[in-house]
């Protein structure tokens, strides 16, 4: 009896599976498509990955595009994942993150016709392809230069993700913007080797106050919350990155190196569509046009946003706004001049991930 | 026979429960189940190269299922597969770039005995403190694992990466793994007939599967062939038992842990030769903890874990077509959580309706 029982359960599993697989039919579409493919540790990373979808989603809703997306689980998930989107036909595929670099090298000649774009990858030699980059040494360069001017202990610090070109790239501009302010200032900076683990980012921004450090800057993606958590424990600073991040902890993160990725990937959707991506190229974003850059060090007319949001209460907004006023604010004519030098060519910022760490 | 079909019936039960229950997740994402199945069996077993494709899934996943099983035959749950699939693909990665010069075949070879022989001496560890010492191998291999990490993904990558990759440089051509799409490109094998249905773009089913089929060969071999596969379930049934039958326990503890390090070395080996080419930070991807449940569901044999792998690899392989349709990743992973899961709860039931039959047969 049992038996019988359990064949027709078997039976009956596999009639669901088939009538499930008969039923549902794909659509098609003839509006724009666009696939996207995340990073490593994929959204709610409040910094990187959030941020192109942040475009994606206005790309949605302004442009009418149609999109797919998805978070790899491992490595072995980018090569099927890009793979899947251009043999579909969508019109473009964007991929996020420098680690995806191989399989966009090994999968874009195969689909001719669609256009790739490869966010904080540069590529050469590839008819269909746009890099994004974006020179994250420049704005990292004004967080240096601030950090140094508000410090009261002479020592700054530095809490990296993966030591990586792309992250040596984020400390060679805090470096040199600090030294640039005062040459004999000290520099205490260490990676976590992960872009996850707060826990580590909190132990070294620990260590870096207890050598002194009273501002710390990281780049470490949600290694980040980690010394937010810290600097709020031993009441110091912080500098936020590639979003405004100045509302996490209010009243400790003084400014925030803004990366703008979502208008970077809004902007390479809008190029795409219109024809005008210029594909086989890299597109680099600078302090010039806006792509890299520096909170308000004045007002806080962004943080109103995130009170309007309901993210922060008023209180929060206030000691935000105290903060700007008694740290940053005496700073800002400076920070404004040192930004319209670089911009003007005058002060030449040396890129790390193409010479190397010079501590 | 009755007993196998009966077992294969719970394992499919369980995973229709597991569907079932999944709706109600997929609902809660606002989503159509329907769609969201019918991707899954597209992406999986819905053309020739999907399924391909998820038996490329299944081969690391079927060989950490053996690196469980075996030692359980023998008594013993390792739960090291992770750490040991690690220091196999480290190895195989590391002989497979800066090796250089030797011809194709023996190159693969030699990168493969590497990995064999990391996984093994990753077994072997925890083999020898348990039976001379009597150190918990859960703990000990737990502790492996964290060790394996750290000397592999953290300092082994960072010591010898070139670039900023977080990985050892690609492996030079003479150390891939054959892939079964380059098939047609080989002289005498291309001009078979059926060889045409591999050259597949995107097709990254590679030669380890092969090793992994004749794996589960062996350990079927070895097993209930052989006298050590006697003496290795003998102790597992009762250690103290078997001794006093002449059986050394200590030997057969052991020689468990070093075969299934060394199977887990291979997992390793395939991802770095065939899979990734080189070995990266986050290629382990859970396979090694993932391979306790391919053998839970393959009920610890051979061929069951061959098959419990290939539907873990068909999840994995369907559940990114299932994102390609919409539905969030965590859904899927929770999806895949679920079929574990309700595999895991339904032992139970099983036993539950064993002991109800024994009752009712005694009285």
């Amino acid at each position: 009896m049992r038996t019988k029982v359990i064949s027709l359960i078997v039976v009956f599993s596999f009639l669901v599976v088939g009538a499930l697989a008969g039923f549902a039919q794909p659509v098609e579409a003839d509006t724009f498509r666009v696939g996207i493919v995340y990073s490593e540790g994929g959204l709610g990373d409040l910094s990187f990955n959030d941020l192109a979808q942040a475009g994606l989603m206005r790309a949605v809703d302004e442009l009418g595009i149609e999109y797919g997306a998805i978070e790899p689980d491992s490595p072995a998930d980018f090569n099927p994942a890009l793979r899947r989107f251009a043999e579909r036909g969508f019109d473009m595929v964007i991929a996020v993150g420098f680690l995806q670099a191989e399989e966009v090298i090994e999968i874009a000649p195969e689909y001719p016709n669609v256009q790739f774009a490869h966010i904080d990858q540069a590529h050469e030699d590839l008819d269909n392809v746009t890099g994004l980059i974006f020179a994250e040494h420049e704005g990292s360069f004004l967080v240096g230069a601030l950090a140094a001017l508000v410090s009261e202990t002479g020592t700054v610090g530095f809490v990296g993700g993966i030591d990586s070109p792309l992250i040596n790239r984020f400390e060679g501009g805090f470096v040199q913007g600090a030294r640039y302010i005062d040459e004999d200032i000290q520099i205490e900076s260490a990676y976590a080797d992960s872009f996850n683990d707060p826990s580590r980012g909190r132990e070294i921004a620990l260590s870096h106050m207890d050598n002194g450090a009273d501002v710390i800057y990281h780049a470490a993606g949600a290694t980040g919350t980690g010394v937010f958590e810290a600097v709020e424990e031993e009441d110091q600073l912080a500098i936020g990155v590639d979003t405004n991040q100045n509302h996490l902890y209010p009243g400790h993160i003084i400014a925030s190196m803004l990366k703008v990725v979502d208008v970077a990937v809004f902007t390479a959707i809008e190029d795409a569509m219109a024809g005008e991506l210029p594909l086989g190229e890299n597109v680099v974003y600078g302090l010039a046009d806006g792509g890299t850059g520096i909170t308000s060090l004045t007002d806080v007319d962004e943080e109103q946003l995130a009170y309007e949001e309901g993210l922060i209460d008023e209180d929060e907004l206030e000691k935000i706004r105290e903060l700007k006023d008694r740290v940053t604010a005496p700073h800002a004519e400076r920070i404004e001049e040192i930004k319209q030098m670089i911009i003007d060519g005058e002060i030449e910022i040396d890129d790390w991930s193409e010479t190397g760490r010079q501590l | 026979m009755i007993n196998i079909l009966i077992e294969l019936g719970f394992a499919l039960f369980s995973i229709v429960i597991a569907l079932l229950v999944g709706i109600a997740f997929i609902l809660l994402a606002g989503e159509s189940p329907l769609d969201a199945y019918h991707a899954l069996y597209i992406g999986s077993i819905g053309s020739w190269r999907e399924f391909l494709n998820t038996l490329w899934r299944a081969t690391p996943l079927i060989f950490t299922g053996f690196a469980l099983a075996l030692p359980f035959k023998a008594g013993l749950f390792n739960i090291g597969g992770e750490g040991q699939l690690l220091v196999g693909g480290f190895a195989a990665g590391f002989v497979g770039f800066y090796f250089t010069g030797i011809p194709g075949g023996l190159h693969v070879a030699l990168a493969i005995i590497a990995a064999i022989a990391a996984g093994a001496l990753w077994g072997l560890i925890p083999g020898i403190l348990k039976a001379y010492k009597g150190a918990h191998e859960v703990i000990t291999t737990i502790m492996l694992n964290y060790i394996a990490i750290q000397l592999t993904i953290r300092y082994g990558i960072e010591r010898y990466r070139i670039g900023g990759r977080q990985a050892l440089p690609t492996i030079q051509d003479s150390a891939k793994l054959l892939r079964f799409n380059d098939l047609a490109e080989l002289p005498v094998v291309g001009s078979l007939p059926f060889i045409e249905a591999f050259a597949l773009p995107g097709l990254r089913l590679h030669f380890n599967f092969i090793l992994a089929l004749l794996a589960a060969l062996f350990l079927w071999y070895l097993l209930w062939k052989t006298t050590t596969g006697y003496e290795l379930r003998a102790v597992g049934f009762n250690a103290s038992a078997a001794e006093y039958g002449g059986i050394s326990s200590k030997k057969t503890i052991i020689l468990s842990m070093v075969i299934a390090g060394a199977l887990a070395g291979l997992a390793g080996a395939g991802e770095a030769l065939g899979t990734h080419h080189t070995f990266m930070s986050g290629m382990d991807a859970g396979l090694g903890f993932t391979g306790i449940a391919v053998a839970l569901l393959g009920r610890n044999h051979p061929f069951g874990i061959v098959a419990a792998g290939i539907l873990f690899g068909a999840l994995s392989q369907g559940g990114l077509e299932m994102q390609f349709v919409g539905i969030p990743s965590e859904i899927v992973t929770i999806i895949q959580a679920l079929v574990i899961f309700f595999v895991a709860g339904l032992q139970m039931l099983k036993w539950f309706l064993l002991k109800q039959r024994e009752k009712g047969e005694a009285e």
